[in-house]
């Protein structure tokens, strides 16, 4: 790294870059700076589906995401789950991912059961697990979801008349009144909207990761109801959540609001950055036309 | 500054920090219980991984190769359970997991349906020949399947669900009324959508020389284009921020104890 002779001469290195974004992190983190969120239509649009299902609506969640995103999609997960439980709402988690299963057992002992403790197993929420095979199982519980999960994520049968209450008068998905997919990837929402939401008529709503957002907003509102992007829709969906239900106005239900202060921070850090690395560009070219005879 | 002596001063700043906090016991002891040890491992982990900021080195190879195993080893382990045990050998042969897994399957499995599963057990097996030279002829005929079968479910669903759907969606009326009173914004949504759509099509539309209005349209194309490159971009930048806030938010609160 050299400081010498003009700002538009340094030399600086890209480890400097770095020190600048952990220090607009670390910084609003630390003296817990967060914003006010101003939910966007598309989110009022979710949050409202879900505020007008009847109570005892079945609900199918289908958690398709692994550790290595759930910073950004775990708030969501967990703000779906929350409402969902004030709303009374019949809940069937499920996964495609294999490391889904992990995160499924986390949101249901972190919120569902100490949020919630009136919830009982196997006649208000299930978790169905892990299937592998991707968009193939989402075909197959199109048609019999107990084909395609005979199991839940304990081992226990779906199917029989001795089974758990939850799954009785469960033939397919079809019977489901939302779906919710909170994803990350393939196959997640996308698949969702294909293989069950649009051939089977089922309204479906979702939340993904920012990346791959702009391709799914095509998607809002014809084939699904509204998206949430990121940790942006992730923050203006507790927003909304904490003004209709303010109980929920604690730490843990907050956690992407509280995320919102040290993303604002690190884009104004890029911001000046990008303005800072092209006035220097443009000074020097300028300097080099000077130059010239 | 020589790089090792770089590294070497951070690694003792942050153990003098970590030192520091445990002695006030603002941080847990390692080996109090097996979450406490959760959070040390994690923390070392998550360092080892930044670590590759400053440059590659040993530390960050070894915490991508614990990454990389542990998730191998998690979806297999994931697989054989969900799926080969409750699904396959769950109407092979019921009695088996129940027997042996204590799984609570239905054993009224009749003699057709296990003789059904018999195929995928077979194209299973033919998969694994793929390890001997000899036998990669045969895992062919098992990839075959599952290649068309795959190919056929995508092509209907997709023409369907997606490429129809979306050209629906795409035609929409230019004016809308809502309640009988004209929404401007909605109108507008719409036009934008349309006039966009037409544009970025006009861009790839190579069988006439790009002038006159087709030029137009297709310079107003490569704005709409590079807006959507652009938008992309922000939401992986917001995405990859997110990631770094959410280890930060760990280090600082659940391993140093400063939140």
């Amino acid at each position: 790294m050299s400081w010498r002779g003009r700002p538009w001469q340094w030399e600086t290195d890209r480890r400097l870059v770095y020190v600048i974004m952990l220090l607009s992190v670390v910084g609003p983190l630390i003296w817990r700076i967060s914003f006010r969120e101003h939910p966007s239509p598309m989110v009022q649009e979710i949050f409202d589906a879900i505020e007008a299902l009847p109570p005892d609506a079945r609900v199918l969640m289908a958690y398709d995401f692994d550790p290595s995103t759930d910073p950004e999609v775990k708030p969501m997960g967990d703000a779906f789950t929350r409402h969902l439980a004030l709303r009374r709402a019949k809940l069937f988690y499920l996964t495609l991912w294999p490391l889904g299963q992990g995160e499924i057992d986390q949101v249901l002992r972190r919120v569902l059961l100490a949020e919630f403790p009136e919830y009982r197993y196997g006649t208000d929420f299930v978790n169905l697990g892990f299937m592998s095979g991707n968009e193939g199982v989402i075909a197959v519980a199109l048609t019999d979801l107990k084909k395609g999960f005979t199991t839940d994520a304990f081992n226990a049968s779906t199917a029989g008349d001795n089974g758990m209450p939850i799954m009785r008068g469960i033939d397919n998905l079809r019977n489901m009144d939302l779906i919710v997919s909170v994803a990350s990837g393939y196959p997640g929402l996308r698949e969702w909207i294909q293989y069950a939401a649009v051939p089977g008529r089922i309204p479906i709503i979702g939340g993904a990761v920012a990346v791959m957002s702009p391709e799914l907003f095509p998607y809002v509102p014809g084939q699904c109801k509204g998206l949430l992007a990121g940790i942006k829709g992730a923050a203006e969906y507790e927003q909304l959540l904490i003004e209709r239900y303010p109980q929920l106005d604690r730490p843990e239900a907050r956690t992407a609001l509280d995320r919102m202060g040290p993303q604002t921070a690190a884009h104004f850090a890029i911001m000046a950055l990008i303005v800072l690395g092209n006035a220097m560009y443009l000074l020097e070219r300028r300097r080099e036309r000077g130059r010239r005879p | 500054m020589t790089r090792r002596l770089a590294i070497a001063i951070f690694a003792l700043t942050l153990l003098l920090l970590a030192l520091i906090r445990a002695s006030t016991g603002a941080m847990s002891n390692p080996f109090a219980d097996e979450q406490a040890l959760g959070v040390w491992v994690s923390a070392a982990l998550t360092l080892c991984m930044l670590s590759f900021l400053y440059g590659d080195n040993p530390f960050f190879k070894f915490a991508e190769n614990v990454f990389v195993g542990v998730s191998a080893a998690c979806w297999m382990v994931m697989a054989f359970w969900r799926a080969l045990v409750p699904n396959l050998l769950g109407n092979l042969a019921p009695e088996v997991p129940v027997a042996l897994f204590g799984m609570d399957l239905p054993l009224d499995v009749g003699v057709g349906r296990r003789l059904l599963y018999v195929v995928p057990l077979l194209l299973g097996l033919m998969l694994l020949t793929r390890f001997h030279p000899r036998g990669r002829a045969i895992s062919a005929w098992a990839l075959a399947f599952i290649i068309g079968t795959t190919a056929g479910l995508r092509f209907v669903t997709y023409l369907g669900s997606d490429f129809l759907a979306q050209i629906h969606n795409t035609i929409q009326p230019l004016v809308v009324l809502r309640d009988g009173a004209f929404d401007a914004r909605a109108t507008l949504s719409v036009v934008v959508l349309t006039a966009g759509v037409l544009c970025a099509m006009a861009y790839f539309y190579f069988s006439r020389e790009q002038k006159g209005l087709l030029g137009a349209a297709s310079r107003v194309g490569i704005w709409i284009l590079m807006i959507t490159f652009g938008a992309s971009f922000g939401y992986t930048v917001m995405g990859r921020v997110a990631l770094l806030v959410a280890r930060m938010e760990f280090l600082l609160r659940d391993w140093l104890g400063f939140l």
